[in-house]
């Protein structure tokens, strides 16, 4: 016996339906939004003529690329997927026809996740909602976001960086300095310019100068690279220091980055040990190997590697606190794991959040409050209205 | 015997404005002083208090002034800043001994296969520790402000003489002051360079809320269980103006501090005993008796850590002798200046 009706998913109640022609698909797909949550099952569908229909996923551990199945007799698509709650997932669909395949986005779903190497669609199970200080709020007053040009000796190379001044930014106070590898990424993918503007307005982080410094050759100099922290601790911070009223001690430095930009922040950190007193570090790329070298992450990875495994021979601390989050659906999941323990028993205090998403800037957006918050508190003790 | 004193009034938040009552309820007509250092730069975004007071307020603009010294008189703004520097490694350091001790006290607490006896008498001696931690760094941060209003010697300084001069002359034509909340930091610091208290707001009335409430007590205790990154442990801050004895006033409990959390609350009671601890959520109006003390009606904690009554504090006998009871025996045991809005 079936569950009662009440109870079944919506997919279900339309497959019951007769007739099951174009005009009740057309109200359905009116009805419901895609993918369809109803408690932990999401419902993907997909309209239109195909040999085949794959959801394809990055969820690590699961199968990656979910056939869906034709509703008989119709052109709709389904497959139901079981994402717990708080889950936030970034798929595509591929379509086959004949020997054609084509890979896009679920032109059924509105969300759309941008990054550098393009868009995906998203999936926002149950329980998750996009926070709601990821939106520009009229009340908070907007920092400013001023260009810097840095001349690079170390680099061989100008880099272009932005400097964030907080609202209220006045020279006869200082402040703490944060400095974001993949600096424009974290702008335009994690709307960090009003994640700040939001955070500093509720008091949930300390005003702070924030700097977005960019990369050249990423995989280069983000991987261990001598020149890249010399840029950073030799030429960038004097500069910033020597320009912007900052608090120009380890306390109120910090290094941050997701991916290999939490790797270059960690070397960084790691070739000037006395410099910053805080990391952020975003689903750091902190691939390491217990046996031989093979790490199966590809070339650009080799750097990386040496430099993780020789750190976990020999872990150091860097810097007195670091905020470390990744995602549980990403492979990286498993080195940020096993780090944790490694940072803390170097002697840095340590706070480790997880979440149920992907190796993404909107991933790395929704935790940019308890990061920041945590690693610059802002004044709410201090303030009762 | 101590002159009965000038209405002081302390209001809940207020989001919902009553301050309009409560003005004519007491009679007060104007001019007003108003202090709302607390809201820093906006410090001078005063229309709306201003109507409620019937435009006849003046704003004493303390932020603006203390930037203003800041701004002019690079000796003092950098002996300010070295000790501002020093005050925050003094607080980050004691907070190091206080989340510890507490740290300690809530395993003490899930020892649940110990002896009671054993179990009181150490919860008793981490509470010690945490008073201690409690009354040590109040003594350092006196010695520290001691030592800064020595070295730069405020009243020597033209510029802080003038507006100190200017403070006391607006407060002497005010006929009742309103001392607003915000950052209870730069509110208390602008009070205490301005020299406030005997330039004349220990002799007039006195209406405040929030911030403007806990600057009036003996000791500014920070707290913050809904903070984003999870809760702190109530924090000692610095002397208030001490006009109100023996209190320590907690601002909107209800949206700041766990209240559920009885342990918690109880104790935050224990640790700032004999000093009762004052919660005023929006709507609270707490009138001082006209010798300083606390009305019966007064919402105060217990020792459970409950919302209770200041009467019903007093008649379980958990209090010391303090100069509540005092004050209101001096008035002839009456309960005076009741009300609780």
């Amino acid at each position: 016996m079936g569950l009662p009706m009440a109870r079944q998913l919506a997919i279900h109640r339309l497959r019951a339906r007769k007739p099951l022609d174009d005009n009740a698909i057309d109200r359905f797909l009116q009805q419901h939004s895609v993918p369809i949550v109803e408690g932990e099952k999401c419902t993907f569908l997909f309209r239109g003529e195909a040999d085949e229909v794959w959801v394809r996923h990055r969820i690590v551990g699961q199968p990656q690329r979910v056939p869906m199945r034709r509703l008989p007799g119709t052109s709709l698509w389904f497959v139901i997927l079981e994402l717990p709650a708080g889950s936030r997932v970034e798929y595509q669909l591929e379509v086959r026809h004949g020997d054609h395949h084509e890979e896009g986005n679920d032109p059924l779903n509105p969300h759309v996740a941008n990054s550098p190497v393009g868009s995906s669609s998203v999936c926002q199970a149950t329980g998750y909602s996009v926070p709601d200080w990821v939106h520009p709020d009229p009340e908070a007053r907007p920092g400013e976001i001023v260009d810097l040009t840095v001349q690079s000796a170390a680099l061989r190379r100008k880099s272009e960086c932005r400097v964030y001044l907080p609202a209220r930014f006045r020279t006869t106070h200082t402040y703490p300095l944060l400095i974001v590898h993949d600096g424009d990424d974290y702008l335009h993918y994690a709307a960090m310019k009003t994640v700040l503007d939001n955070l500093i307005h509720r008091l949930d982080m300390a005003e702070t100068v924030v700097v977005f410094s960019n990369p050249g050759d990423r995989t280069k100099e983000y991987a261990n690279s001598v020149q890249h922290a010399r840029f950073i601790a030799k030429e960038l911070l004097p500069r910033l220091e020597d320009e912007f009223p900052l608090l120009a001690k380890p306390s109120g430095r910090c290094l941050m980055g997701a991916s290999f930009g939490a790797v270059a922040s960690l070397s960084t950190a790691y070739r000037y040990p006395d410099l910053f007193g805080s990391l952020l570090l975003q689903s750091g790329s902190f691939v390491f190997t217990d046996i031989g070298d093979d790490h199966g992450g590809g070339e650009a990875f080799d750097p990386v590697v040496r430099f993780m495994n020789r750190y976990r021979a020999q872990p150091a601390k860097v810097a007195a606190r670091m905020f470390v989050s990744c995602g549980t659906y990403e492979p990286l999941i498993v080195p940020n794991r096993s780090m944790v323990p490694v940072f803390e028993r170097a002697g840095m205090r340590v706070r480790y959040v997880e979440a149920r998403d992907g190796h993404s800037w909107e991933d790395w957006r929704d935790r940019l409050r308890d990061g920041l918050s945590w690693i610059y508190p802002g004044p709410q003790k201090y303030v009762y209205e | 015997m101590t002159p009965p004193r000038n209405p002081l009034v302390l209001l809940g938040p207020q989001r919902r404005p009553g301050l309009d009552k409560v003005i004519a309820g007491l009679q007060l007509d104007g001019p007003f002083a108003t202090i709302t250092a607390g809201w820093q730069e906006r410090e001078l975004a005063d229309d709306e208090l201003d109507q409620h007071l019937g435009g006849r307020a003046t704003n004493l603009a303390l932020w603006s002034r203390r930037q203003d010294v800041l701004d002019r008189d690079p000796d003092f703004a950098a002996a300010h800043r070295r000790r501002g520097v020093e005050l925050t490694d003094l607080q980050e350091l004691y907070l190091i001994g206080v989340r510890h001790t507490s740290r300690a006290l809530t395993e003490l607490r899930s020892q649940t296969e110990r002896s009671e006896r054993a179990k009181r008498f150490a919860l008793s001696d981490a509470e010690d520790v945490l008073r201690s931690l409690d009354r040590r760094h109040l003594e350092r941060v006196r010695e520290i402000n001691a030592g800064f209003y020595q070295a730069t010697r405020p009243h020597e300084h033209p510029l802080i003489a003038a507006h100190r001069a200017e403070v006391a002359h607006l407060l002497g034509q005010a006929q009742a002051v309103v001392i607003t909340g915000g950052h209870v930091g730069e509110l208390l610091d602008a009070l205490h360079l301005f020299n406030v208290v005997p330039a004349g707001l220990e002799r007039l009335p006195v209406i405040a809320w929030s911030a403007g409430a806990m600057v009036l007590t003996e000791r500014v205790v920070l707290f913050n269980d809904n903070a984003s990154r999870g809760p702190r442990a109530p924090e000692v801050y610095d002397d208030g103006l001490g006009l109100l004895h023996d209190a320590v006033v907690l601002p909107s409990p209800h949206q700041r501090l766990q209240m559920q959390d009885t342990a918690r609350m109880s104790l935050m009671v224990r640790r700032f005993a004999p000093a009762v601890c004052l919660p005023l959520d929006p709507g609270a109006r707490v009138d001082l008796t006209p010798n300083g003390g606390l009305p019966a009606t007064a919402p105060v904690l217990d020792e459970s850590g409950n919302v209770s009554t200041f009467a019903a504090l007093r008649n379980v006998g958990r209090m010391d002798r303090g100069p509540h009871e005092v004050s209101e025996e001096r008035s002839g045991g009456e309960l005076r200046g009741v009300t609780d809005g």
